[in-house]
């Protein structure tokens, strides 16, 4: 119940035409070596070299190795992908496991049509 | 939980509070857990909105890394710790001084739900991650999680939260650190996520009630797990110095005693008190109608007081201290001086102006701060609120309070007219050692007040009814004046008095007839003596005077015959042997 509440979240106004020239920002937050996290990257790297070739930018942080950066981007859970840029800041936590709703999530739908 | 319940077998096996205790400086509260929060475990506090939760966790946190070195976390999930810094300075901590030294670390755990989006699973192992970094980088003993269950409106899956609570709270407790975590109340439960489910070692429970338009906020060791605590709801303040719980020593029943006396300062009340007064550190209970003179008695007690350079706190609730002043110069007390000496203190409020807690707590301040020997509140009963019990608490608290430190305590207690006067109506005779009772006795049109020991524990007091006289030399006591089996007092005394002077006078004057009627049949008899004595010194005289013309004679007529021996020329021999 809450999914769907987020999926209805998006707002239109950020649509398609945006996403398209602006180079997106990503961070994916991880915990060290864990299932979630492998299993978050390779869905991730999957996504973005489907349907965002050469549109964006991946940081993955290993918040064990610098614990300090979760505090900026109020990281709680792990996995999380955050996306700074273009704002507004947008958060997706879990193992991305639906490509869809990451787009949507992120707002680049369209781009994988 | 296997684990926990091993612990909590163990504990109960050793059946004594040896369980580690971490301090939490919070007045009070420590001495109501036996030495605080149990060390390298999480504790929940939790109660309504408003009712102190945060501070209680604030203050823990502060004073462990102020006074007990040890660092400590401030996890908050619903304010930042700016806002936390300047709540915390309207009670005079520093809190960004002490992240500034490395004594505190501050992080704030913003949960924005509506720009999270949640695809596939996860867990809170950022959580662990900011907490791990925060404490490694004061090396925090203690852990403050502010309203930790924030999180479950952040994030929709229940099951993982559930989990991922859990192994938080086994976390702390595996890396031994002391944690305060507050909880909101639920409807039925004391959490509303039922957080007390996962943390079972010590529970705090807060609450703030309203009763008759004064709030009080109220404090409960709901449980604590290995530990003896007291058990009761105990008051308790958020003031300018942060959190007091009350009272501070309501538990044991173990008071130092002491066998030294104090005067009342009415010399004549001493003297009903073996001579000596009261015993110092006891607790001393006048009771009266009104205007019987109760605080005349304490008044003479506090000038006594003063007057041998020892401090006495006078709380007043019913007249302001120039008040008393001047009143209690008409019978000859300069209480003035001792202000300006700084012997006495004045406490003047009215007893609505705050909760029976708040009034409980300002004396226990007084008292710290001041340090008197004598404290008198006059009078209690103002106190009396609809709940008699809770002022019985309270007067137990404050009486325990003051008895441990070796106060003398004396309060005035006003009784209804003409209603049972040996039954106070705060019932709290029986807590008090001395029991002065002050009564009028309305007799021939007047009223008269007299003043009896109703008790006196621990010494022969007097048993007498004495009258108390309000003079403008203080107050005297006269001696009951008993005339067959009827008290008098007042006017009718003076009345029995003055008849009882007339008679003796009209004594006097028959005594002094009588001895005139008596001297003069002396003189009488003394004249009868010496006419008798001169009739038998004339007999002598006569006896005497015949005697001597005896023996006259009788030489004369030896003369004669020798002459006429001489004559006759007989021998003189002769004439001797036959005379």
């Amino acid at each position: 119940m809450r999914t769907s509440k987020v999926k209805a979240n998006p707002p239109k106004a950020l649509g398609a035409g945006n996403s398209k020239d602006v180079t997106l920002e990503l961070r994916l937050y991880v915990a060290g070596q864990t299932p979630k996290s492998l299993i978050a990257l390779k869905n991730l790297t999957k996504i973005c070299e489907e349907h965002l070739q050469g549109r964006y930018r991946l940081h993955v942080i290993d918040l064990v190795k610098t614990p300090q950066l979760a505090q900026n981007d109020q990281i709680l859970a792990i996995p999380t992908l955050v996306r700074n840029l273009p704002p507004p800041i947008r958060k997706i936590i879990g193992d991305l496991s639906d490509a869809q709703r990451v787009l949507v999530g992120l707002d680049v739908r369209s781009q994988a049509k | 939980m296997a684990r926990a319940s091993k612990r909590k077998t163990a504990a109960a096996s050793r059946a004594c509070p040896r369980l580690k205790k971490s301090p939490s400086g919070i007045g009070g509260f420590d001495e109501i857990s036996g030495g605080g929060l149990p060390t390298g475990r999480p504790t929940i506090v939790c109660g309504g909105p408003g009712c102190g939760k945060t501070m209680f966790a604030m203050e823990f946190l502060i004073r462990g890394a102020t006074e007990f070195s040890e660092p400590g976390v401030l996890m908050t999930f619903e304010e930042t710790g700016e806002e936390m810094s300047r709540n915390v300075e309207s009670l005079g901590f520093n809190m960004q001084s002490l992240v500034d030294k490395k004594k505190l670390f501050l992080d704030y755990v913003r949960i924005e739900p509506s720009e999270v989006q949640e695809i596939g699973e996860y867990d809170l192992e950022g959580l662990f991650v900011r907490l791990q970094h925060a404490v490694e980088s004061v090396g925090a003993k203690r852990v403050v999680l502010d309203t930790v269950e924030a999180i479950f409106s952040g994030f929709g899956n229940a099951g993982m939260l559930r989990a991922e609570i859990r192994r938080l709270f086994r976390w702390l407790k595996d890396r031994g650190l002391t944690t305060v975590i507050t909880a909101e109340r639920g409807a039925g439960t004391l959490t509303r996520y039922g957080l007390e489910e996962y943390v079972s070692d010590c529970v705090v429970s807060l609450d703030h009630r309203v009763n008759e338009q004064i709030s009080t906020r109220r404090m409960r060791i709901v449980k604590y797990r290995g530990s003896s605590h007291g058990t009761d709801e105990y008051p308790f303040l958020i003031d300018k110095k942060g959190f007091s719980v009350l009272p501070l020593s309501s538990i044991r029943l173990d008071h130092k005693v002491s066998k030294d006396r104090i005067s009342s300062g009415i010399k004549d009340l001493d003297a009903m008190l073996e001579g000596r007064g009261f015993f110092k550190g006891s607790s001393i209970l006048v009771s009266g109608t009104s205007g019987s003179g109760k605080s005349t008695v304490a008044a003479h007690f506090a000038n006594e007081t003063c007057r041998s350079g020892k401090r006495a706190l006078f709380i007043a609730f019913e007249e302001s201290s120039a008040q008393v002043t001047r009143n209690m110069r008409s019978v000859g007390i300069n209480l003035g001086q001792y202000f300006q000496k700084g012997l006495l203190k004045f406490h003047a409020s009215r007893p609505t102006q705050h909760g029976l807690e708040m009034h409980l707590l300002r004396i226990h301040e007084l008292v710290d701060e001041f340090n008197p020997e004598v404290v008198i509140v006059d009078p209690i009963t103002n106190l009396v609120s609809e709940n008699l019990n809770e002022v019985h608490a309270m007067l137990m608290r404050l009486l325990d309070f003051l008895k441990d430190r070796q106060i003398t305590a004396m309060f005035t207690t006003l009784t209804a007219n003409r209603g049972a006067e040996e039954q106070t109506e705060v019932g709290i005779s029986s807590l008090t050692d001395t029991w002065i009772l002050l009564r009028d006795l309305e007799l021939h049109g007047e009223r008269n007040r007299c003043l009896y020991v109703l008790k006196s524990r621990g010494m022969a007091h007097s048993n007498q009814i004495r009258e108390f006289v309000l003079g403008r030399i203080g107050v005297r006591l006269l001696s009951a004046y008993v005339r067959s089996g009827t008290v008098y007092t007042g006017s009718a005394r003076l009345a029995q008095e003055a008849r009882e002077k007339a008679e003796s006078l009209r004594e006097q004057q028959q005594l002094e007839e009588k001895r005139k009627e008596f001297s003069a049949r002396r003189d009488v008899l003394e004249l009868q003596i010496s006419a008798l004595r001169s009739e038998l010194s004339s007999g002598e005289a006569e006896f005497a005077r015949l005697t001597r013309q005896r023996n006259e004679r009788q030489q004369r007529l030896a003369l004669d015959r020798e002459e006429m021996g001489k004559v006759r020329g007989v021998t003189p021999a002769n004439e001797v042997v036959n005379s």
